[in-house]
C-alpha cells in the first residue's frame, strides 16, 4: 500500500472514455519550464525559494519543477512532499485507500514556499495543504502552482502559476498522467465512471477509487 | 365429579399400555381405562391425536422461594411447571434460609398447597447452611415431608463429611442428590476447560472437576449404602462410572438436563451471552454424544431441567459476574421431543419412564400408572404442536434461556394433578 | 474507500492485508509525532470515551496521546471513580454514555468478553484495550509494528513466547495475529502457567524449557508475571522462576545474533528479566513497543472512525 507502484496494463479501461486530451508530453514539459521562469521571475531568483508538492501527481511535478529551476539557477532547490489526507474535510466518508506520507526533510520557516498540485478543481484539497503547511512551519509566503485550472471552485483560492485553464463540467474528470507512473504523459478529459468520484487518478490503478 | 379423558393415545410403560381408549377419572383417581366408557355424568374432553402420559416429574428445580422471589416463586415456578406438562417438581434447597429444618419445608409444601399448580416434592440439605460443616436434621424434614437431600449448587466438599451425610441419610430410606464438582479444581471455572475456556479467554472448568467427585461418591455410596443420585450429569467418563457402578449393583442414579444434551461448549459466541453459562458448563460434544447414548441405553434414569432462574439484569452483564445456571421447566418436553423421540433415539416409552416413572421412584413419590385405583396426574400431550421459544412467552418469572428463538414440535397441553386440570389446552387453570 | 472493521476487539477476524494496512498507517503517524507541533485535526468533532475499569497507566495514557494528536474529544471514564461503584451495572453506563453521542469507546476490563457487550450496547465503534485474560489487539498491534520494523517482515520469523501464557491476554492476540503474518510461534513456560489448548490459540510448539528454546528465536518475547493473577501460586517461588524461565546476561549466549527481546511491560526486573537484557541496546526493543503504541493506536482509531460504511449509527 505504498506508492510508486508502477503501471498496470489495462487499468486505464477502468477510467470513465476520453472526451479530449488537452495537454499532450511536450505541452506539458513546456508549461513546466514556464512556470519555473515565472516562479524565479516573481521570487527574483530562488533564494529562499522551496517546492513542496502534495502526494501524489503533485509531488511528481514539483520533482520536475524543482530540477527545472535548480539548472535555470545552477543551485539545488529544497523539495518535499506533503500528504494532506490527515486533514481533509471528508474524512468521515472517505479515507485514502493508499496511505502516503509527508516529506519535507527542512525548515519551513521564514522560506517562501511553492505548493504544487496537479489539477486545481473546488480549491479543498489546498485549504487542507494550507492548514499541513502551517503545522509544520511558519512560511514567509505561499504560492500555489497548478498544471491545470479547471474551475469550479468552491473556496476563496487562486493558483499563482497556472499551465493551463481548462474549461470543464462537473459531469467531467480532468485527469494527469504522468510518464513514470502511468507510463504515459497527459491531461486528459474524461467522462466519470460509475462509483468514481471527481479529483485526481489513483497512482498504479489509473481507474475507479 | 367425573372426568372423561376420551380418543388419546393412552401410554404407560410401566404396564405395558400403549392404546387409543378413554380414562375415567373420579375424585381423583383414575377409576377406570378401556374402550367405549360411559359417563353418566360429568366432564368430557376429546383428545384425539393426543398422548395421555402419567404426569411428568422434574427433580431438579430452584423455585427460588424463600429469600429470592424476585426469581422465582412457588406461584410462577409450579406454572411454569404446569406449561411444561409437570405435575410434580422437586425443588432445591439452596434459598434463602436454606431448606435444612422442618420450618422451611413446612413453608414450602403449606405455600405450594395454597398457590401451586403442581405438587412441589421438597429436598432438604445435606448439611446445615450448605456449609459442608454439621449435618442438617433430615430426621426432622422427613418427618415434615422431605423426598431427598442435596447440597446443590456447591456439593460437600469434604469427604469425611460425605460420608456421614450418606451414613446418616440412610436410616431414612432417601436417596443423596449429589452436585459434584470439587472446588480445589474448578475454582473460579467459568466455561469447559479446553476450547471454550481458551477461546473465550475464561477460567477453565474441567471435567475432572466433576469425574473427581463422581468416583469419590460413588466409592462412598459403596461403602455406606446408601442410595447415590448424581446430579446434572455432564460428562462422558462420569457417565461411564456409573454406567459401571449400576453394573456392580450399587443403587446409583443419574440425571442429566437438556441444556447438556442439546448444546456444548461451542454454543458461547462471542457475545459472552450468560444465559449460556450453566453450573456444570456445557461441555464437548463428545460428551454430549455420550449423554445422548446414555438416555438411550438406560444408564441415564431420568431427564431433569436444573430450572435456575435469574433476573435479566443478572445475566445481561459482564459473563463472569452473571451467575450460572438457566430455565427450563417450560421447554423441556419440547426439547426432548424434537431432539430424541422425534429422530427416532428414544420412543414415546422411554420418555416416559425418563420423566415420570424414574423421577418419581428416585425421590419416593407414590407411583403412578394409568391404571384403576392410581391418583390420577396426567399430561396431556400434542406430539405435533409446534412452537417457537419466545423471550416474553415464559411464564416463569425469568428468560434465562438459551433456546429462545429455538423452534420445537411436541408440546404439553393439559395437566391433570390428582384429577385437577393445572393446565388446559396451552393455558393454567386458575 | 472506508476500513473492512466496525470494531478492533478480535485480531483472529483481521486478515493479513488488514493488519499490514494498520501497520502502514501507523508508519505514516510516526512522521506526525516527530513534528514540533505533534497534532493534526484529523479527528476533529469525534469524541472518544476510555472506559478504563481496571488500573492501567500506559495503555491508557497511550490511547489518550494517540486521541489527542488526532484531535479527539476524550472523555476518560473510569471505573473506580464512577457509577459503576454505586451499583449501575455496566452496560447501562455505557447506554447512558452513548446518549451523549460519542463516536467509539476505548474500553478496558477485568473481565473477558466485555468488549463485545459494550459492541452490542452501544451500537458505537469499540477498541479492546484488554479484556480480562482474553485479548489485547493494540498490544499486539504495537508488538507485530516493532518487529516487522526490526527485521522488515514478520513471515517467517520465529516468535518465542516466554511466561504466563494462560492468563495472557497480550497472547490472546499476539499468537492469532503472529500466525496471520507468517511468523513460527513458540511458546515456552512451566506447564502451570499454559492454557487449556494453546494449539488453539495458534502456537506451533510448546516447550518448557526456556534453553531448548532460545537459540531458534527471532524474537524473545517474555511476558510480565502478573502477580496479581496468579492464583495458587504456579511456582514455588519468583527466584526459581527466574532461574528457569527469566532471560538473564548468562542466558545470553543461546541467542541468536540478531535476536530481538520484546516486553509488554511493566517489565518485573530479576524475574523475568534482568537489568542486562532489559536495558540491552542491541537487543531490547521494549521502548520501540512503547513508542509504537502511540503510532498503531492512532492508526487504529484513524482506520475506524474514517469512511462511512459503518458510521457510527450502523
Amino acid at each position: 500500500m505504498t506508492d510508486g507502484n508502477g503501471a498496470s496494463p489495462g487499468a486505464r479501461s477502468q477510467e470513465g472514455a476520453v472526451k479530449s486530451i488537452c495537454m499532450d508530453a511536450q505541452e506539458i514539459e513546456r508549461s513546466l519550464t514556464r512556470i519555473a521562469h515565472q516562479i524565479l521571475e516573481a521570487n527574483k531568483g530562488a533564494s529562499g525559494l522551496v517546492i513542496v508538492g502534495i502526494v501524489t501527481r503533485g509531488d511528481l511535478l514539483a520533482r520536475r519543477l524543482a530540477q527545472r529551476i535548480g539548472s535555470i539557477e545552477g543551485v539545488e532547490v529544497p523539495q518535499g512532499r506533503l500528504d494532506i489526507s490527515l486533514y481533509r474535510d471528508d474524512f468521515a466518508t472517505y479515507i485514502s485507500p493508499e496511505v502516503h506520507s509527508t516529506d519535507i526533510p527542512f525548515d519551513l520557516d521564514g522560506k517562501t514556499v511553492v505548493l504544487v498540485d496537479d489539477v486545481l478543481f473546488t480549491g479543498r484539497t489546498i485549504r487542507a495543504a494550507l492548514d499541513a503547511l502551517m503545522d509544520m512551519g511558519r512560511p514567509a509566503c505561499v504560492q500555489l502552482a497548478v498544471l491545470v485550472d479547471r474551475g469550479h471552485r468552491q473556496l476563496p483560492i487562486r493558483a499563482d502559476y497556472v499551465g493551463k485553464n481548462v474549461p470543464s463540467s462537473l459531469e467531467e474528470n480532468v485527469r494527469l498522467f504522468l510518464d513514470e507512473v502511468d507510463g504515459v504523459s497527459a491531461v486528459e478529459i474524461r467522462s466519470i465512471a460509475p462509483g468514481q468520484r471527481a479529483g485526481s487518478a489513483p497512482i498504479g490503478t489509473h481507474g475507479g477509487e | 365429579m367425573a372426568l372423561m379423558l376420551r380418543n388419546a393415545r393412552v401410554l404407560d410403560p410401566q404396564i405395558d399400555l400403549d392404546d387409543v381408549c378413554d380414562v375415567l377419572i373420579r375424585d381423583g383417581r383414575i377409576v377406570e381405562v378401556g374402550h367405549g366408557l360411559d359417563l353418566p355424568k360429568g366432564v368430557e374432553r376429546d383428545l384425539t391425536g393426543k398422548i395421555v402420559v402419567p404426569g411428568l416429574v422434574d427433580i431438579h428445580v430452584h423455585l427460588r422461594d424463600p429469600g429470592q422471589e424476585q426469581k422465582e416463586d412457588i406461584a410462577s415456578g409450579t406454572r411454569a411447571a404446569a406449561r411444561g406438562g409437570f405435575t410434580t417438581v422437586a425443588c432445591m434447597p439452596n434459598t434463602s434460609p436454606t431448606i435444612d429444618n422442618a420450618q422451611v419445608v413446612s413453608y414450602v409444601r403449606s405455600r405450594a398447597d395454597e398457590v401451586g399448580k403442581c405438587r412441589v416434592a421438597v429436598v432438604g440439605s445435606c448439611t446445615q447452611g450448605l456449609k459442608g460443616e454439621v449435618l442438617s436434621e433430615m430426621g426432622g424434614m422427613v418427618e415434615a415431608g422431605a423426598c431427598a437431600f442435596t447440597d446443590d449448587g456447591r456439593g460437600v466438599q469434604d469427604s469425611g463429611m460425605m460420608r456421614r451425610v450418606m451414613d446418616y441419610a440412610r436410616q431414612f430410606d432417601r436417596v443423596v442428590m449429589s452436585h459434584c464438582q470439587d472446588e480445589g479444581l474448578v475454582g473460579a471455572g467459568q466455561v469447559n476447560e479446553g476450547a471454550a475456556s481458551t477461546r473465550l479467554g475464561l477460567l477453565g472448568w474441567p471435567a475432572a472437576g466433576e469425574e473427581i467427585q463422581i468416583a469419590r461418591d460413588i466409592a462412598v455410596c459403596r461403602l455406606t449404602g446408601c442410595p447415590l443420585h448424581v446430579q446434572h450429569l455432564s460428562t462422558a467418563r462420569g457417565l461411564e462410572m456409573v454406567r459401571e457402578a449400576k453394573a456392580e449393583g450399587l443403587p446409583v442414579t443419574c440425571e442429566v438436563t437438556p441444556h447438556h444434551l442439546f448444546l456444548t461448549e461451542d454454543a458461547i459466541g462471542q457475545d459472552y451471552d450468560a444465559n449460556f453459562k450453566v453450573n456444570p458448563p456445557l461441555r464437548t460434544d463428545e460428551d454430549r454424544c455420550a449423554l445422548i447414548e446414555g438416555v438411550a441405553d438406560g444408564t441415564v434414569d431420568c431427564i431433569v431441567t436444573d430450572h435456575a432462574p435469574h433476573c435479566a439484569f443478572e445475566k445481561d452483564r459482564e459473563f463472569e459476574r452473571a451467575p450460572f445456571g438457566m430455565i427450563g421447566l417450560e421447554t423441556s418436553l419440547s426439547l426432548v421431543i424434537t431432539n430424541l423421540v422425534k429422530p427416532g433415539v428414544i420412543d414415546w416409552n422411554r420418555l416416559v419412564e425418563l420423566m415420570a416413572v424414574n423421577p418419581r421412584r428416585i425421590i419416593r413419590a407414590e407411583r403412578v400408572a394409568i391404571e384403576a385405583g392410581c391418583t390420577a396426574d396426567l399430561t396431556v400431550i400434542d406430539p405435533c404442536e409446534e412452537w417457537t421459544v419466545e423471550k416474553g412467552g415464559f411464564l416463569s418469572k425469568s428468560s434465562n434461556s438459551a433456546f429462545i428463538g429455538v423452534h420445537l414440535v411436541g408440546r404439553a397441553t393439559d395437566t391433570y394433578v390428582g384429577g385437577y386440570a393445572t393446565l388446559e389446552e396451552g393455558a393454567i387453570v386458575e | 474507500m472506508s476500513f473492512p472493521h466496525k470494531h478492533l476487539i478480535d485480531l483472529s477476524e483481521y486478515s493479513a492485508d488488514d493488519i499490514s494496512l494498520i501497520l502502514d498507517v501507523a508508519e505514516r503517524f510516526r512522521e506526525v509525532n516527530e513534528r514540533r507541533i505533534k497534532k493534526v485535526p484529523t479527528l476533529k468533532g469525534f469524541t472518544v470515551v476510555n472506559m478504563f475499569n481496571e488500573p492501567s497507566t500506559r495503555t491508557r495514557s497511550s490511547f489518550e496521546i494517540a486521541e489527542k494528536r488526532l484531535s479527539c474529544d476524550t472523555l476518560n471514564f473510569g471505573g473506580s471513580s464512577t457509577s459503576t461503584v454505586k451499583g449501575e451495572s455496566l452496560l447501562d453506563t455505557v447506554r447512558t454514555l452513548c446518549s451523549y453521542k460519542i463516536d467509539l469507546i476505548v474500553v478496558r476490563d477485568k473481565h473477558a468478553g466485555v468488549p463485545h457487550q459494550v459492541a452490542r450496547a452501544s451500537g458505537v465503534h469499540v477498541i479492546d484495550a484488554g479484556d480480562g485474560k482474553h485479548q489485547h489487539p493494540t498490544q499486539a498491534l504495537l508488538d507485530l509494528y516493532t518487529i516487522r520494523k526490526r527485521f522488515g517482515s514478520i513471515e517467517g520469523l520465529t516468535v518465542g513466547i516466554v511466561g504466563d501464557i494462560g492468563h495472557s491476554r497480550v497472547c490472546g492476540s499476539l499468537i492469532p495475529a503472529l500466525k496471520t503474518m507468517g511468523a513460527k510461534v513458540v511458546v515456552v513456560g512451566p506447564p502451570t502457567l499454559m492454557p487449556a489448548r494453546p494449539d488453539l490459540l495458534g502456537a506451533d510448539e510448546v516447550r518448557f524449557s526456556l534453553d531448548e528454546a532460545l537459540p531458534q528465536l527471532d524474537v524473545v518475547y517474555m511476558l510480565r508475571i502478573q502477580r496479581e493473577r496468579l492464583e495458587g501460586a504456579p511456582f514455588p517461588s519468583l527466584r526459581e522462576y527466574n532461574r528457569l524461565f527469566g532471560l538473564t546476561r548468562e542466558r545470553e549466549h543461546l541467542l541468536r545474533p540478531d535476536a530481538i527481546v520484546c516486553h509488554p511491560g511493566p517489565i518485573n526486573r530479576g524475574v523475568e528479566l534482568d537489568d542486562y537484557m532489559a536495558d540491552h541496546v542491541e537487543r531490547s526493543a521494549i521502548l520501540d513497543q512503547v513508542y509504537a503504541g502511540v503510532l498503531v493506536r492512532m492508526a487504529s482509531l484513524y482506520l475506524l472512525l474514517g469512511g462511512n460504511e459503518h458510521g457510527a449509527d450502523a
